[in-house]
């Protein structure tokens, strides 16, 4: 679970740092050129089956660790409180499991939306200088024309926060990293990136939405 | 004051169901065992079958007094154990449910009180220091230094009651284990065994058929001895150079 969210964690630093390119004006060129890059070179293409293998078997494992955990406790209680340790929430860690099941759907919508779009070669072609490269650009900013979509991306982006707020600590906790020279630090970075990465992607639907 | 207790009974006539009992005059004073002594003592009379429950030392060391209180394990305060809490904290009217410690690790043996020889197997498979540390050291013959004897201190004072267990959503041993692992791998002895002791140990956690940590931190919350989770991430470490960094298999 640790290391398949860390790698996905990565990922959408790499994610948002492409997308943002959405926000230049210009038509898309940039960003299409980035698509384009994005899907022929060969380095990237063998990382992305690794991404696909890895939201995979993050999900696999976190639904076989439901399962064993479940079965762990036997008959439930009548009355259960849960707190946390001094400055936990055990809210969100309790809550993972249907956290994740939500960014599990959210991403198969996503992915039907664009990544599949691209693969099944259904979009239209732009030319830069000679070159023909598939307009995705139009395809994201033609999507969220659609107030539906945006408002479940936005959704969808605050509950990817709730599951970056506990993942990201937590998969340091897992590899053993929790001491009392670092573990604020990590704390801190957790709470911001969990805050500010989800907070970016959710920007660019809103932009394109009310400002374009 | 006068109570209302809601408590699990479990075996001889009772099938496994909450048993409601009414119990006047209850002293402030008293603590809660004290105050199930006087549930048992009119039962007695009453020609009933005593509430069952485990207890020994009833002063906090022995982790023997187990129950979830209104769901917390030991009660709602932190860092005591159900012999240390006192009927002060209860109010005239309230109603209080009392249930065993859950985990398919601890099956109910009767009423209150749960099997945890899961535990002892965890500690028989490696919490222990076999090599021969030679006769009675004279103090301070071994130097320790002052910060890493209290950690190995702070872990060492897990009593090995349960409640970690108890309250983990996940019903995970993974404090329990840890805690014995941290202390034992922080003593100079105990090193000697350290990469050998944590995959012994945590093969047989696993084998008990307890859950797998989620980092909730519930287990700390309720620890009797606020073990901090820190340990648990201490045992990870000791885990993952065990496994890839060493020639000791288990």
């Amino acid at each position: 679970m640790s290391l398949t969210g860390l790698f996905l964690i990565s990922f959408l630093v790499i994610h948002l740092i492409g997308n943002l390119q959405l926000l230049i004006d210009d038509e898309g060129e940039k960003f299409n050129l980035y698509a384009e890059f994005m899907t022929t070179n060969p380095v990237i293409k063998t990382v992305s089956y690794l991404l696909y293998f890895s939201i995979l078997l993050h999900a696999v494992q976190g639904w076989m660790i439901w399962r064993k955990n479940r079965a762990a406790r036997g008959q439930g209680y009548a009355v259960k409180v849960t707190r946390g340790a001094k400055g936990n929430s055990p809210k969100v860690a309790k809550a993972m499991g249907w956290i994740g099941t939500v960014v599990f759907i959210f991403l198969l919508l996503h992915l039907y939306q664009f990544w599949f779009q691209m693969k099944l070669d259904v979009i239209e072609y732009v030319e830069y200088n000679g070159e023909s490269v598939k307009d995705l650009y139009s395809l994201v900013s033609v999507t969220y024309e659609d107030i539906t979509f945006v408002i479940i991306y936005v959704l969808s982006m605050a509950v990817i926060a709730f599951h970056l707020l506990h993942g990201f600590q937590s998969a340091f906790q897992t590899l053993g990293l929790n001491h009392k020279k670092y573990t604020p630090f990590i704390k801190t970075v957790g709470t911001l990136y969990a805050i500010l990465i989800p907070l970016g992607f959710a920007i660019i639907p809103l932009y394109m939405y009310f400002l374009l | 004051m006068k109570l209302t207790l809601k408590i699990w009974r479990q075996g001889g006539k009772y099938k496994g169901e909450f048993v409601s009992y009414v119990l006047d005059k209850v002293s402030e004073h008293m603590s809660f065992l004290e105050m199930l002594d006087v549930l048992n003592e009119e039962l007695v009379e009453k020609k009933e079958t005593p509430v069952s429950f485990e207890h020994d030392c009833r002063e906090g060391i022995c982790g023997s007094c187990d129950m979830v209180i209104n769901g917390q394990p030991h009660g709602p305060m932190r860092g005591t154990t159900t012999c240390q809490l006192h009927m002060r904290h209860y109010n005239d009217g309230d109603t209080i449910v009392i249930e065993p410690f859950r985990a398919k690790a601890f099956p109910v043996i009767r009423d209150l009180v749960v099997d945890r020889s899961s535990f002892d197997r965890i500690i028989q498979a490696g919490g222990f220091i076999s090599v021969d540390t030679g006769q009675a050291q004279d103090a301070n013959n071994t130097p320790i230094e002052k910060t890493t004897a209290s950690e190995a201190f702070d872990a060492a004072t897990c009593i090995g009651c349960g409640a970690c267990v108890a309250a983990c959503p996940n019903a995970s041993a993974m404090l329990f284990t840890s805690a014995k692992v941290a202390h034992l791998s922080m003593m100079p002895q105990g090193k000697v065994e350290a990469k050998r002791r944590v995959q012994a140990m945590v093969k047989q956690m696993d084998e008990e058929g307890f859950g797998m940590c989620s980092n909730v931190t519930a287990c700390e919350a309720e620890c009797p001895k606020e073990i901090s989770v820190e340990n648990i991430a201490k045992m990870n470490r000791e885990y993952i150079s065990a496994v890839f960094g060493s020639e000791t298999s288990v």
